[in-house]
């Protein structure tokens, strides 16, 4: 202990002691001050930014399930919208098919008709062509006929057989 | 982390590196030491040892001694030394080169005044340079008030220009951006270990930002100046006894200012004992005020002064066996010493702020709980 207080340099004390202060004080000014300051605002814009991001996420999640219920809602409308389509093609097809088989119908019937008048016609015409070509085959054949009495007598019989028949 | 390995095996083999360089010196330091003290001793004529002066022991303990004390000038090793301005209040200011006292061989003649280095020490004397000695052998001549630069003077200004562009350039990095860069990145985790570990804890979170930079600077300039110590140049500030006492100075005189009322009304009337009890423990507070600093200053001194003397003693002990089968062993053996102050020096930066940080504390310290 003498010895340490033997040993002690006043002139070393007192230098220590101005350089020291003097430089906790430069110290504070220069470099502690900027540096925990600094440190202080990247700590606290980390913080503000795992914040931010935090509320991002949320946000994200809550537009998600806002997406989920609009496309939902857009499917439902697809659906609605196909069926009704879908329902107007079969009734548009129906109706169609329904105005064409009348259609069909009706022409079916005209030419029916028109066949059944055209038969009608024909068979008249017919008719009276047959008459007529039996009146003249008769004209020929009688007046072949007539000028032979056995033959007359024969055709006489014929015809009577027929008429019989008949 | 790769990183982190390489860095401290560099530092490592910089070390080793240093101590292999550091013997060639040591062994051949202080011939012209001896000298100068045996000159001391024939003016004198009052010299105890000067009889053993040239054994190999007494020679490691006056290096060890030399290396230990501070300087009038800076010796970079055996030859090789600078002399630094001596600045002495004796009738006036007197400045001058220590180079004139011959590494104290001789009396430097300044205005008239005759002055003589003796152990490490400046003593008025007269033309012839005579020392009256006392019964302890310590001069009795008038010691001049000395504000000179010593070794330790130049090595806390070397250390403040240091810290100050140092921590400035740091401080400067986080303007173009909120990342540290360079030094910053090694030093901004310490920086913030200082302010989490040490401050926050100790002082709380309401009052210790006013301690920060007392605190900052202190770890670093104890820290640094530990890890300065620890190269060959023989440079030993923090083991210095008026170092430590300054440090403490500023801890205890920060604590005691910064005391509320609650602090004060704890040291000079407890509560919460008996009346009859309240003065002892005054009186054990008052002596603990100032045991408080003054373990604070013993610690850091004698830790770094006794990590110096062990690792030097075992240096030394290479010389006393002189043998080449022994050395390998006391290298090894300092090698590995020498890393643990490299872990003591950071130590007890370490401890001497967490301390501080928790004088303050208490002095601060809301008492709700009362």
């Amino acid at each position: 202990m003498d010895k340490l207080i033997h040993d002690f340099s006043f002139g070393l004390f007192i230098w220590q002691l101005l350089v020291f202060v003097a430089l906790i004080f430069l110290l504070k000014k220069y470099a502690w001050k900027p540096i925990l300051d600094a440190v202080n605002a990247r700590e606290e814009s980390i913080e503000g930014a795992l914040k931010a991001a935090e509320k991002a996420r949320e946000e994200m999640k809550a537009l998600q399930s806002d997406n989920e219920a609009i496309l939902k809602e857009a499917r439902e409308e697809r659906e609605r919208i196909l069926k009704e389509a879908r329902d107007m093609k079969n009734k548009i097809v129906a109706e169609a098919k329904e105005a064409a088989s009348a259609e069909a119908d009706k022409t079916v019937a005209a030419a029916k008709a028109t066949i059944e008048a055209e038969k009608t016609a024909a068979v008249t015409e017919l008719k009276k062509q047959a008459a007529t070509l039996s009146i003249e085959v008769a004209e020929k054949v009688l007046g072949q006929e007539l000028s032979d009495a056995n033959k007359q007598a024969e055709m006489i019989d014929k015809i009577i057989d027929d008429v019989k028949f008949n | 982390m790769h990183h982190n390995i390489h860095s401290k095996l560099s530092v490592s083999l910089a070390l080793a590196g240093a101590i292999i360089f550091s013997v060639p010196a040591f062994a051949q330091d202080h011939n012209h030491h001896n000298d100068s003290r045996a000159e001391a001793a024939h003016d004198t004529h009052d010299h105890t040892d000067s009889e053993g002066g040239h054994d190999v022991k007494t020679q490691i303990k006056e290096t060890i001694e030399h290396h230990l004390a501070d300087s009038y000038e800076f010796t970079i090793t055996e030859g090789v030394s600078f002399p630094l301005p001596v600045i002495l209040f004796d009738e006036g200011l007197k400045v001058f080169s220590s180079s004139r006292f011959h590494h104290g061989e001789s009396v430097a003649e300044v205005d008239g005044n005759y002055y003589l280095l003796y152990h490490s020490k400046i003593y008025k004397t007269d033309a012839s340079g005579h020392l009256s000695m006392d019964e302890h052998h310590h001069p009795t001549n008038i010691m001049p008030l000395d504000f000179s630069i010593t070794k330790n003077v130049f090595m806390i200004l070397v250390m403040a220009g240091f810290m100050f562009f140092l921590f400035k350039a740091v401080a400067k990095a986080y303007q173009s951006g909120q990342t540290p860069k360079k030094a910053g990145r090694f030093l901004e985790p310490i920086i913030i270990y200082v302010r989490d570990e040490i401050a926050i804890p100790n002082i709380g979170e309401k009052h210790y930002k006013k301690y920060m930079s007392y605190l900052l600077t202190v770890f670093f300039f104890i820290w640094f100046m530990n890890l300065v110590g620890m190269t060959p140049l023989g440079i030993n500030v923090t083991g210095n006894i008026a170092i430590t006492f300054c440090l403490a100075l500023i801890t205890f005189i920060i604590t005691q200012v910064s005391g509320n009322k609650h602090y004060w009304q704890h040291i000079l009337w407890m509560p919460g004992i008996p009346v009859i009890l309240k003065p002892v423990m005054a009186i054990i507070e008052i002596l603990g005020l100032f045991i408080k600093p003054f373990s604070l200053m013993m610690r850091l001194y004698a830790n770094m002064l006794a990590g110096h003397v062990v690792i030097m003693s075992i240096i030394g002990l290479i010389f006393v066996f002189g043998s080449w089968l022994i050395a390998p062993a006391f290298f090894g053996l300092t090698l590995v010493l020498s890393l643990l102050e490299v872990l003591v020096a950071a130590l007890q930066a370490y401890i001497f702020t967490m301390l501080t940080a928790l004088y303050f504390g208490s002095a601060v310290e809301d008492h709700e709980h009362h």
